[in-house]
């Protein structure tokens, strides 16, 4: 349990996920890491050169800072904090709230990046060099995929997590398996 | 009667041998030209096994090509002013192209070689010489521009140049027309005697290749042709061919003849090296350019500089000899191992080829045979390594596969013979179409040639490719070395004239090559590195505009207040930081070229409005989807009107 509540540190170390955009004119692709606190580039200028792409359709700069990057470290560390608290002094069925608590505030965090990305993919400059409708007549959104592969325009968009992430699933899924054996053994003491 | 039977039975065989020869080479260039098409096709994409810098000749320029496709990737202005990428049009680097003679936008650009490091090519510099007005010009292989000039004073006909010692030490630039040292007016007919040659030993700064002349040799009024620096076991020599030891100043080519032997000049650079190093040599009034552009300044400046170390070779005994050569010697070429020196003696029916180890053996057992103006000459059979007899007409060039053989050029027969170093014998030869000069191996300079392919740069063209009226296209060919034979790959057009060239393989620079120039390193004094900074700034009748560019707009784009008599001068800065998003600008009228800036780059540019009126400016690179857009105009009032100065983007200036 101890490793588990430990590992989502690691998201201050590793980017917890990587939208690349690729087309015919970058043949390096255009890249972006999102940290728990920072977006940065794949490649020097990669932000300002995606800044520079989606100017034409009306799309905002990705900013410097958002509100999340303080949210979220302030999170990973009291949720850290809590989980070390359990390790020490908790018993196995708190392991499985802290479980729960990490699953119900990753999910809260994904939900928040993606209503961020749609934000960001629709809300729209009305005095867009270029507009685009979508079939139906609706002004097409240009929202990178949450997770997996999109076209979009002349872009394929990938988004995927990174190793930021997988320390956070593996602590989550840690969780889980200290829960696990911790409930198991406590059957075993009674017989 | 048996006369006539004779020579027509002769005449036959000839025919006969002539037709089945005819139909040998065609049913050989059939099989041949598909797998010498498979051998230089370089898919799309894909990326070329060499870099070959040729040489403009006239041009003045440097060109690059990937070899083994014959692809032209970039002509790098050096000499002459080029209107496409504003170099000697631009405030930043009109300088470069300054003399003592003032501002000379054009000149002759002969010999490229790369720098080395232990005898091997680092693939850092490229130098190259100006002819004309004696310059040479050191080209920086991270952004493939030009980065410093030096005037050469002293000299006339800078040709015997710029070649490259084998740690880079110095570049060396030798003088084919002997003058009057320090320059006087005098009557031409006394050249004998009076008029002399100087040979220029210009240290490289090994950090960032900054030129300075170390010391000129003051020697005899000879010609001096051609040079190349010992390797090896020879490093800390350097050979010079000479022609004209007759000193004539008329009617050269009769004159200049006459002589059944000329020399080639040793000179033991770091013997006169120490000599300088401990106080030797006198300072002699000079004046000559210096012009050196800075990359953080995207800027050149010119420097006059007053003064220069001359040596004369009397002062240093056992640093210069000369070794007799047979008949106006052109090429003075050095093989790998630094033994043999190959004097391409032009007119000359066969190839002398000299030994350094005899040469200091004739030395240490000062067998001399004379001297010319005090300076000994050993005897020609003393130095002598060998002689290739009669490998063809008119040998220019000799270059090295670094396995033991070594590929001559014959002006006259026109073709590139291979030979064996040591034995002495003629193994191959190819035709060239037509009249070959130098030619390249790449790495072919070095202790470590890469003998894969030899280039052959050509004097005449004439059917070779689709006429374009009297003036054709210059051209090189490529040929495979790899072989025990010869085999001629591919003709290539170049620009005018591919004079010599330097190679080497493609991995030694492009993981170097720089993709742009960071903004935040711009020391540009009128850059703008934010669309914040951008201004317009009036002082007196000088107007200067601090522009930027990104995809795609200027900003500013409506400028207002100039007035006609002002001098308006266009600080334009790329604020682009993406890999080839170069931004062109030009205003209407303007005296001078475009502009071509490069991602994070400023240029300037001069623009004195001669008219009243509002008068438009526009990007003249195709940078982007809306590069139509990238546009602007500036309002020119009267002289003496009070419109006010200002400027502005996106909104309208009242």
């Amino acid at each position: 349990m101890f490793i588990a509540v430990l590992l989502p540190l690691g998201l201050f170390f590793f980017p917890l996920w990587k939208i690349t955009l690729e087309a015919p004119q970058y043949p390096t692709p255009l890249g972006m890491y999102i940290h728990i606190n920072d977006f940065s580039d794949v490649h020097p200028h990669d932000i300002k050169n995606i800044n520079l792409m989606n100017h034409y359709v009306g799309m905002k700069y990705i900013p410097e800072a958002i509100p999340e990057f303080k949210i979220f470290p302030i999170g990973i560390i009291i949720t850290t904090v809590i989980g070390l608290i359990i390790a020490f002094k908790g018993t196995y069925k708190w392991f499985l709230f802290w479980f729960i608590l990490m699953v119900v505030l990753s999910g809260a965090g994904l939900y928040d990046f993606y209503l961020w990305e749609h934000d960001y993919g629709h809300d729209l400059d009305p005095k867009a060099i270029m507009k685009f409708t979508n079939p139906d007549g609706s002004v097409m959104g240009f929202q990178p995929p949450l997770f997996g592969s999109k076209d979009i325009l002349n872009f394929r968009a990938h988004s995927y997590p990174r190793l930021g992430a997988f320390f956070l699933g593996l602590g989550i899924l840690g969780s889980l398996a200290a829960y696990l054996v911790g409930k198991k053994q406590n059957k075993k003491i009674p017989s | 009667m048996k006369n006539i039977l004779k020579s027509t039975v002769a005449l036959l065989s000839v025919l006969v041998a002539f037709n089945s020869c005819d139909t040998a080479s065609k049913s050989n260039s059939g099989a041949l030209s598909s797998s010498a098409a498979e051998k230089v096709y370089v898919a799309p994409g894909e990326h070329d096994e060499f870099y070959a810098f040729i040489s403009g000749g006239f041009s003045g320029q440097l060109s690059v090509y990937g070899l083994p496709s014959g692809r032209l990737f970039k002509v790098i202005p050096v000499f002459s002013q080029d209107a496409e990428k504003a170099y000697g049009y631009n405030e930043e680097t009109k300088p470069m192209l300054n003399t003592s003679h003032g501002f000379v936008p054009w000149d002759d650009s002969h010999h490229p070689d790369i720098s080395q490091t232990n005898g091997e090519i680092d693939g850092r510099w490229v130098f190259i010489n100006g002819n004309n007005t004696p310059r040479i010009a050191k080209i920086d292989l991270s952004t493939f521009e030009t980065t410093e000039i030096i005037e050469v004073p002293n000299s006339a006909g800078n040709h015997s140049s710029s070649f490259v010692t084998e740690n880079s030490e110095y570049v060396v630039a030798g003088t084919r027309f002997s003058i009057p040292i320090p320059q006087k007016d005098m009557p031409i007919k006394d050249y004998k005697g009076n008029f002399k040659g100087a040979l220029s030993f210009i240290s490289i700064d090994p950090e960032h290749g900054h030129m300075d002349i170390k010391f000129q040799l003051i020697m005899p009024g000879f010609d001096y042709d051609l040079s190349h620096p010992g390797r090896g076991k020879s490093h800390g020599w350097f050979f010079f061919t000479t022609y004209n030891t007759e000193e004539a100043s008329t009617l050269m080519e009769v004159n200049a003849s006459q002589n059944d032997k000329d020399f080639i000049a040793a000179v033991n650079w770091k013997k006169i090296e120490d000599y300088v190093n401990n106080g030797g040599g006198t300072m002699m009034p000079a004046n000559y350019a210096h012009n050196v552009y800075n990359e953080a300044t995207h800027s050149a400046t010119s420097t006059m500089k007053k003064e220069v170390r001359v040596v004369n070779p009397l002062d240093v005994p056992g640093a210069v000899y000369f070794l007799p050569t047979p008949k106006s010697p052109h090429g003075c070429d050095v093989d790998p191992s630094g033994e043999y020196i190959v004097g391409n003696g032009k007119l000359s029916a066969n190839l002398t080829v000299h030994s350094f180890t005899k040469m200091l053996a004739a030395i240490e057992d000062n067998k001399v045979a004379g001297d010319a103006y005090g300076i000994p000459i050993l005897n020609f059979e003393d130095v002598l390594a060998g002689v290739v007899e009669q490998p063809g007409l008119g040998p220019l060039h000799t270059e090295f596969d670094g396995k033991g053989n070594a590929y001559t050029t014959f002006f006259i027969s026109s073709e590139v013979v291979k030979w064996k170093l040591g034995t002495w014998e003629v193994v191959d030869r190819q035709p060239c179409f037509y009249s070959v000069g130098h030619l390249m191996i790449p790495g072919g300079n070095s202790r470590k040639p890469f003998g894969k392919y030899v280039v052959a740069m050509n004097k005449i063209t004439k059917d070779r490719y689709l006429p374009t009226g009297p003036e054709v296209t210059q051209s090189a060919q490529l040929y495979d070395i790899s072989g025990d034979k010869m085999e001629l790959l591919l003709d290539f057009p170049t620009i005018g004239e591919p004079h010599y060239a330097a190679g080497c393989p493609a991995d030694l620079i492009k993981p170097r090559s720089k993709k742009l120039f960071k903004l935040e390193d711009n020391k540009h004094p009128y850059a703008a590195l934010s669309e914040a900074d951008t201004k317009v700034v009036r002082d007196g009748k000088t107007v200067h505009v601090y522009m930027t560019t990104i995809r795609s707009h200027f900003a500013p784009d409506n400028i207002e207040g100039v007035k006609v008599g002002d001098k308006v001068y266009f600080h334009v800065t790329n604020l682009e930081q993406d890999y080839d998003v170069p931004h062109g600008v030009s205003m209407i009228g303007a005296n001078t070229s475009e502009l071509l800036i490069m991602p994070g780059q400023t240029e300037t540019f001069l623009w004195e409005p001669k008219q009243i009126g509002v008068w438009p400016f526009y990007c003249t690179d195709f940078c982007s989807a809306l590069h139509q857009e990238m546009q602007g105009y500036v309002r020119v009032s009267p002289t003496n009107s009070n419109t006010p100065l200002k400027w502005s983007l996106g909104e309208d200036i009242e």
